[in-house]
């Protein structure tokens, strides 16, 4: 059973991150991104329930217990409510954005990238916060943030969060790394045993790294790339890739190579580093100096939803104390709301996952989908697009 | 006469409305959803994306076939999956045929079915299952570095060689099988005829063994050939980071639905080719 579990969590990972995910960098609320939605109005109350309500989802995060009887929240919210749940688990943020495009969903945990897509086709409608009580208790960083907002207008109900790490083997690293020049300046001294996570968006951990160690590149945001930059950063990890045993994709490969040692040091995710420890591995996961890269997902709203009352009424199910608690334990990531962490049934979850420590998170530079219009505010230049992103890296790893 | 006898006797009287009834299903099968959808995949080869929204906009272009020939990178995935491809055939044949040869001509009579129980006792377990084994066998200080280990060698850790092993693992008993069979039918006194005019056993192969079975290695290569050239879960798992044409095909999928399908074609291509060659050795009639 463990191991379906392991798997399940793996697989929705693995998918959540193959779909480059999520907002931009950390607290900052600016709209330079361009973005101009269409002039929706927010519900201003809520009415009787329809009876039901779609979602599109994440694997793990609408568990009705049919995966383990153990893992529901959606059977007492139908028992609460009156609404019947239907729920569809969506790959990734593309077939997220597909999905919504029919029609037949009401809400969705979109990741940043797909948040914007739909906030900026008129699919995703503004939220009313004062409809979802829960909204109160969500910690301040994810409120208002550029993958979720447009002008201090809420477009969805964040749901939780997550950083990348360096990980090593305490064992056969040392000394022990405290920047990312780990993987990359310094990686030639684990040659064959460094990792790297495999997706596009990873250049974005390059680009990080290079604004701290290059600032003649002058990399405000490491999502929003000028070809100069773009080109910094992909040489990088061209030079990386020489010390690149593999790149891991889901949680089962990284924990193995791990585990053998055929990795010693690489990115990871907070619940990767606890399995891989669980194993019985000397491991240590940590925030380098540079800070780094992140993912936050948000419930948003199809703006002509034939359910919106359910809807809303899941949004702030999924976000209470209780639930959000069990999502977040279930899944490997911070809960959203801040209350969550006294109903985990670890108690340390929440310092592991460091949920309610803001200035952790300050340093982390939540996924954003680059587009040619840069979101860090310059226009004198034409940023990198996603799509070229993709190209490179398939030419990275040769 | 009841309404069933009178359609049967109609049925009867008209040989051809017979069978058209009994082809048109599997005929619509194999049309529609199976060449169909390979027709579908090569005109959306020509198609675009939208670059912000991913989705597929339908104007005729041939920029993906134009990338496909001319950007380095595809060129060499592509050139390596040929390569793997051809490789695994090769070590499947230089293994499937000593193999074969004892269980169809050398072991006793008696067990020789259970040889070939033997011998497809591998397929029946999960392809995922054999693959994550071979990691294991593979991995730092696993089953391979501690054999390796006397002889002052290591193991070829994760990579392309490791992929192309566990892919000529998977796909061995598909080389075994034919070859089995063309073995076991070889008509024994073609072999006592060649003692008896002299030539020594290597002589026999080459000249009487050899080209009566070579239809069948082909037509085991046939298997070998497409099923590695297809592969990319193998590779994922064991070839740290290589990448084949699946593994492009794979990443292209959700973002760049055009470019996948114009990856996609290249190993129909190749199949096709290696096909129309292999026809010229009579292994399609020996499949």
């Amino acid at each position: 059973m463990r191991i379906t579990r392991t798997f399940q969590v793996a697989a929705a990972a693995a998918l959540l991150l193959a779909a480059t995910a999520c907002g931009s960098s950390g607290s900052g609320g600016s709209s330079a991104t361009g973005l101009n939605p269409p002039d929706l109005k927010a519900q201003s109350k809520l009415g009787t329930s329809e009876g039901q309500v779609n979602l599109i989802a994440w694997a793990g995060y609408v568990e009705d217990g049919s995966n383990d009887p153990k893992v529901d929240w959606v059977t007492p919210f139908e028992k609460q409510t009156g609404c019947k749940v239907n729920s569809k688990v969506a790959a990734s943020s593309d077939e997220m954005v597909k999905l919504m495009k029919t029609g037949q969903y009401d809400a969705v945990s979109a990741s940043g990238d797909a948040s914007l897509r739909l906030i900026a086709s008129g699919d995703a409608a503004p939220v009313n916060t004062k409809l979802v009580p829960n909204y109160a208790d969500i910690f301040s960083g994810l409120k208002n943030g550029s993958w979720n907002s447009v002008k201090g207008q809420m477009y969805g109900i964040p749901h939780g969060r997550g950083a990348n790490l360096l990980m090593y083997n305490t064992a056969k690293v040392s000394p022990a790394p405290t920047s990312w020049s780990a993987v990359f300046d310094d990686a030639s001294k684990y040659k064959g045993h460094v990792t790297a996570y495999d997706s596009p968006i990873y250049i974005a951990d390059a680009a990080l790294y290079l604004k701290a160690t290059k600032p003649e590149l002058k990399i405000k945001d490491p999502y929003a790339l000028d070809q100069k930059q773009f080109d910094a950063a992909v040489a990088l990890l061209k030079k990386q890739n020489a010390d690149i045993g593999e790149y891991w994709s889901d949680y089962l490969k990284e924990i193995s190579a791990f585990k053998s040692g055929d990795s010693v040091v690489g990115t990871t995710w907070q619940v990767i580093a606890n399995l891989t420890a669980d194993e019985g591995v000397k491991v240590k996961a940590f925030v380098p100096k540079e800070g780094s890269t992140g993912w936050s997902d948000t419930w948003m709203l199809y703006s002509k939803a034939k359910h919106p009352n359910c809807a809303y009424q899941w949004m702030n199910w999924i976000v209470s104390p209780t639930v959000n608690a069990q999502v977040a334990e279930y899944f490997g990531e911070a809960p959203a709301n801040s209350k969550a962490c006294d109903h985990t049934s670890d108690k340390t979850f929440c310092e592991t996952y460091h949920a309610a420590d803001e200035s952790y998170w300050k340093n982390i530079a939540f996924w954003n989908t680059p587009i040619e219009q840069c979101l860090d505010g310059r226009t004198d230049v034409k940023c990198v697009p996603y799509a070229k992103w993709v190209q490179a890296w398939t030419e990275i790893k040769g | 006469m009841t309404a069933l006898t009178r359609t049967a006797g109609a049925l009867h009287r008209r040989p051809r409305l017979r069978l058209a009834l009994l082809l048109t299903a599997p005929l619509l099968w194999l049309a529609l959803l199976y060449l169909g959808s390979l027709a579908v995949l090569f005109v959306s080869a020509f198609w675009t994306t939208n670059s912000f929204t991913s989705e597929v906009v339908k104007v005729w272009s041939t920029d993906n076939f134009h990338a496909l020939f001319t950007t380095p990178v595809y060129r060499q995935v592509i050139l390596r999956s040929i390569g793997v491809a051809l490789a695994v055939t090769a070590l499947c044949v230089v293994i499937a045929f000593p193999l074969a040869f004892y269980t169809a001509r050398v072991a006793k009579p008696k067990w020789r079915p259970l040889l070939v129980v033997a011998i497809l006792t591998p397929l029946w377990a999960s392809y995922l299952v054999k693959v994550y084994a071979w990691r294991l066998i593979l991995s730092e200080g696993g089953l391979a570095d501690w054999m390796l280990k006397p002889f002052g060698l290591s193991g070829p850790g994760f990579g392309l060689p490791a992929a192309v092993l566990t892919l000529t693992y998977l796909w061995l008993p598909y080389m075994i099988l034919p070859i089995h069979t063309a073995l076991e039918q070889l008509p024994a006194n073609l072999l006592d005829a060649s003692a008896d005019l002299g030539a020594r056993s290597g002589r026999t192969f080459r000249s009487v063994v050899l080209p009566m079975v070579l239809p069948s290695v082909a037509a085991g290569s046939i298997f070998t050939f497409s099923l590695s050239l297809g592969d990319y879960i193998t590779v994922q798992i064991v070839g740290g980071k290589t990448q084949l044409i699946g593994n492009l095909v794979y990443s292209n999928i959700e973002l760049n639905l055009p470019m996948a399908a114009a990856l996609g074609t290249v190993p129909v291509v190749v199949i096709v080719v290696y096909l129309l060659a292999m026809r010229r050795t009579g292994a399609l009639s020996s499949l």
